[in-house]
């Protein structure tokens, strides 16, 4: 055997080239991701917490801790999508009649890594993350159905985005963007390890997202406390539920896509091939099959927020809290009868294309009926203009905008004009931000207090607010002109002088964007500094209405000593009402709680291990990481004891201490809600 | 009820839902021997008929003698859950097959 | 909860309340997966059917299929479901030995099935026809095969299970997961009545 063929069976296609050192700004951008990854490292060895982090973050099966951790990591990587919004935004800006800093190869990595980081390693851990530590609050259940499977969904999410950042270090991503049309990403077009980066990142998140969707279902219909029947429950567990449902029939499209396309690339099949019978069109059809319910995954649960957010911060019930319901699954349902409009250009006939167009505009009506509702809850409600209700009227205003540009592209005859310009581009983007982000920004206001027991930092959040809005408006308001003066999306350069005012604003807004994501960071900084002045541990400083204000914040491992009695809709405000809240139980008893597994960690990283090697072709790496994920579940099938009890003395103390932090906190106004007075013990006022 | 009872009742089940599927599956493929072995004996649209009608039979047997589903027994939950499948499924594989076969007639006829 | 006690769709394997609290969570949550695997392999067929033409001058089923084998597979996969549902009714009613024989021929059945699967996509090949031949090709053996990878996970879980009773005999949570088997070996044949009656059947049809 030769060395080069020794080197092959050990490291697959791996070499020297693989390093980014054919351009600066690669090299940059993965000595940043070296470094932070090493920095990182070295200040928890410093720190001494690598013990602490293993036992009471990764190996926790607590659906609370599983959440926050999704959260991180959606942050963590929302830094990176955003970065690289700025450096395409600035390309545009410089890049008339002039090549800009950015070759077109790698402006073309740019927008793929941009798009598959927002939607599979931003939007949906945020989602993920909010839905794990809300929702089984909400429904008054002590953890969600299948805890384990939590975590091994976070460990594939995590494997995934790992991979996402190691294409940053070793080899080029794809240039296919993020919805990995072919033939850019087939082997004849790209024979790089671009593609396979991005099949096995997306392969890895949509199985965790699979597993996450069926265990958010099932524990809505089979965990909710006595008493919470389905009409009962907090919108925002409504639409957690369509959003799973979602998930567990809309992920399966994509594993079929990415898989079909694997096949294409490593075993020599024709899917999507030119030739041999191939049909690229099929892998559009199934991408879509999965995009377009996806798009519903990604906004259903910001309308759970909204919904909570609007009716708290307005001290009301919610405004038509069946029509609200009704319209969450008439969305989710019309969700899969409409994919097509995302290939409307492909070449079908007239007829389909105008079935699928009525179709998408029939999903105006329930979405329009949310956006009254809403309105109508705001309607002579006690309103605070928190943080999160200045998103949401934020919302309000801009997510309306986009909606009605959705309406115009439904019909194909005018989707046939602005196709694949920037007109898209500024309509998708007015409905992920304002929509999504904002209503995902709303909940992390709203929550943090419940997960960590202090209030953010008010001030530093109007600020990031302000910039996040003049960001979104200024940086693609200029896209839908840009759009219909027929700018193609994914230009690296151009040469109308038109355009150059609008890509020049663009490039503005997207600085204030960056800005915007500094703020939160400040915010976090100021808030941790500060957190004794706004502390909550009593675990109500909104007044709330819904089960998981509740308990203390943070609440205990076990959530609730006693299961709740839920009476009706907005059930801790009814408890509130009634002075049934607070109330010390007749009787405390032994609480079982899951016990930390290595499950979750040990199958993400073999995962990514299987992951990273199938890109590289290094065979032995990928039968381990696989034959590491069945051993590992299949040992863990043999492992009896899976829970730890919590002894019903140690949970009369937990409670008692909450109780008394209840009793000793004055109760606050709603007008004094930001201000230190706020100790989480809401004051009963009238209405 | 008695142990014994409850026994031969799910035994007998089994049996009944054994014997339904293998005179399904005979007729499915006695059709394609029959067209294959008597050239001009069945014609090419009454055996695909046959294999369309006796599998979706054959579907409702394993579902109802295996898996134990039917309508009236069965929790609500479970039974929305097959039905909604069932919905999804059939948007899924028909519109694809109405995309696909519209794009193949305007585009590939000639192929 | 009727006086039979009829509480998850599925065998209803035992008499005690505890198991079915937990059962009916952990069975609901696995027909969840069901339908969402049947999602996955709804668009196989779907992409299957629409390759059926793309043989791009190769051979197309007619030429390469087999009545004879797809009957005996069709039987085998057909007789270890009903193998399967005495095993189960052995949990119920029975011994840990006849429980035993059962998954073990179950677990014969499923082997042979892969067996002649196996041997049907080797004459294929060995024809000219192998999945890189032609679109055609590639998804019949991609639709085919992930149902055969299924078998065979299907077949490890059984093996797993048997060490399983060796080891903590019918406990609850082993009962529990011999019903979750069940349902996956059922739904496995069901799929497979899909493939002989969408892929082999009509494409032996001249």
């Amino acid at each position: 055997m030769s060395g080069a063929d020794l080197w092959h069976l050990l490291f697959g296609k791996l070499s020297a080239d693989a390093l980014p050192f054919y351009s600066a700004i690669a090299a940059t951008a993965a000595g940043v991701v070296v470094c932070g990854a090493l920095g990182a490292a070295l200040l928890i060895t410093w720190l001494g917490r690598w013990r602490y982090l293993w036992r009471e973050w990764f190996t926790s099966l607590d659906h609370k801790k599983i959440g926050i951790m999704y959260v991180v990591l959606s942050l963590v990587m929302l830094a990176r999508a955003v970065v690289e919004a700025c450096m395409m935004r600035m390309q545009q800006a410089v890049a008339f009649d002039s090549a800009g800093f950015l070759p077109p190869d790698h402006f073309a990595q740019l927008f793929t890594t941009h798009g598959t980081i927002m939607i599979f390693f931003m939007a949906m851990p945020f989602l993920t993350g909010l839905i794990n530590f809300v929702m089984p609050l909400q429904i008054g259940a002590r953890d969600v159905s299948f805890p384990m499977m939590n975590s091994v969904s976070l460990g594939l999410t995590t494997a995934g985005a790992g991979l996402m950042m190691v294409s940053l270090v070793l080899g080029k991503f794809s240039t296919g963007g993020w919805s990995g049309y072919p033939p850019y990403t087939e082997l004849g077009f790209n024979p790089g390890v671009g593609p396979d980066y991005w099949i096995w990142a997306v392969t890895l998140s949509s199985l965790g997202s699979t597993l996450t969707g069926i265990n958010f279902a099932v524990t809505i219909y089979k965990r909710r406390a006595p008493g919470m029947t389905l009409f009962r429950m907090p919108l925002f567990c409504w639409t957690a539920l369509c959003a799973s449902i979602l998930m567990i029939f809309a992920m399966p499209p994509l594993t079929v896509a990415t898989a079909l396309l694997a096949c294409d690339r490593y075993l020599g099949m024709h899917f999507f091939t030119n030739s041999l019978g191939g049909n690229m069109m099929n892998f559009a059809n199934l991408f879509w099959l999965f995009g377009h319910p996806e798009v519903y995954i990604l906004i259903l649960p910001p309308f759970g927020v909204w919904s909570e957010v609007i009716a708290n911060f307005s001290a009301k019930y919610l405004y038509g809290y069946r029509s609200l319901v009704y319209a969450t699954m008439a969305i989710a349902v019309l969700s899969f009868t409409v994919w097509v409009h995302h290939f409307f250009t492909m070449g079908q006939s007239a007829d389909v294309n105008a079935a699928f167009g009525i179709a998408t505009m029939l999903i105006g009506i329930p979405t329009g009926v949310k956006i009254y509702d809403w309105m109508l809850t705001l309607f002579r409600g006690r309103v605070r203009f928190t943080v999160p209700m200045l998103y949401a009227l934020a919302f309000l205003l801009l997510f309306p905008l986009g909606g009605l540009t959705g309406i115009l592209l439904a019909n194909p005859a005018v989707d046939y004009q602005v196709h694949n310009t920037l007109f898209l581009v500024a309509h998708f983007h007015n409905m992920l931000i304002p929509g999504l982000l904002f209503g995902m920004l709303a909940g992390y206001h709203y929550w943090f207090p419940k997960a960590f027991g202090f209030r953010l930092d008010e001030v530093w959040g109007r600020i990031a607010f302000a910039l996040w809005v003049a960001g979104f408006v200024l940086a693609f308001m200029p896209l839908y002109a840009l759009g219909l003066m027929a700018m193609p999306r994914r230009t690296d350069a151009f040469f109308e002088a038109a355009y150059l005012p609008y890509t020049l604003v663009a490039a503005f807004g997207a600085l204030l964007i960056l800005a915007a994501l500094v703020s939160l960071c400040v915010q976090v900084w100021v808030s941790v500094r500060r957190r004794r002045e706004t502390e909550v541990f009593a675990g109500d400083p909104w007044n709330g209405r819904t089960l998981e204000w509740a308990t203390s914040s943070p609440p205990p491992d076990y959530n609730f000593a006693v299961l709740p009695q839920v009476e009706g809709r907005d059930a801790f405000w009814l408890m509130k009402q009634d002075g049934r809240a607070y109330r010390t139980p007749d009787r405390y008893e032994d609480i079982e709680v899951p016990r930390n597994s290595a499950m979750g960690p040990v199958v993400g990283m073999a995962g990514a291990a299987a992951g990273f090697a199938l890109v590289w072709h290094i065979g032995w790496l990928a039968i381990i990481g696989v034959l590491t994920m069945g051993g590992a579940l299949i040992a863990r099938s043999f492992v009896r004891h899976t829970t730890r009890t919590i002894a019903a003395d140690e949970v009369r103390r937990i409670e008692a201490r909450w109780r008394d932090a209840v009793a000793a906190s004055p109760g606050v106004t709603r007008d004094d809600e930001t201000t230190p007075a706020n100790r989480g013990h809401a004051a009963m006022e009238v209405a | 009820m008695n142990r014994r009872d409850d026994y031969r009742r799910e035994l007998r089940a089994y049996l009944t839902g054994l014997g339904l599927a293998v005179v399904l599956s005979v007729l499915a493929f006695g059709a394609v021997g029959l067209a294959e072995g008597v050239p001009g004996a069945i014609s090419r649209s009454t055996v695909v008929w046959t294999i369309g009608l006796t599998a979706a039979v054959q579907v409702v047997v394993h579902f109802r003698y295996f898996l134990h589903i039917d309508l009236t027994r069965s929790k609500r939950d479970d039974l929305q859950l097959i039905l909604f499948s069932a919905l999804i499924v059939l948007l899924m594989v028909a519109g694809t097959l109405w995309i696909l076969g519209d794009l193949r007639d305007r585009m590939m006829a000639v192929l | 909860m009727n006086a039979q006690g009829r509480n998850y769709p599925g065998i209803n394997l035992d008499h005690e309340p505890q198991t079915h609290a937990e059962a009916e969570e952990k069975v609901f949550g696995f027909w969840v997966f069901l339908m969402s695997d049947l999602v996955l392999f709804a668009l196989l067929f779907a992409t299957y059917a629409t390759m059926t033409g793309a043989t791009a001058g190769g051979p197309s089923g007619g030429d390469v299929f087999e009545l004879k084998s797809t009957m005996i597979e069709t039987g085998l996969l057909l007789a270890s479901s009903f193998t399967f549902g005495m095993a189960s009714l052995e949990i119920k009613y029975g011994g840990k030995g006849r429980l035993f024989a059962w998954l073990a021929v179950t677990l014969l059945f499923g082997a042979l099935f892969l067996g002649f699967e196996w041997r049907d996509f080797a004459t294929m090949i060995a024809q000219g026809a192998p999945p890189s031949r032609s679109g055609f090709l590639s998804a019949f053996f991609v639709l085919v095969g992930t149902h055969g990878l299924h078998v065979t996970a299907g077949c490890v879980w059984i093996v797993v299970m048997m060490a399983q009773i060796a080891v903590f005999g019918t406990a609850r949570d082993v009962k529990i997961r011999m019903l979750r088997l069940g349902l996956f070996w059922h739904f496995l044949d069901i799929v497979w009545i899909a493939i002989f009656s969408v892929v082999y059947l009509p494409g032996l049809v001249r």
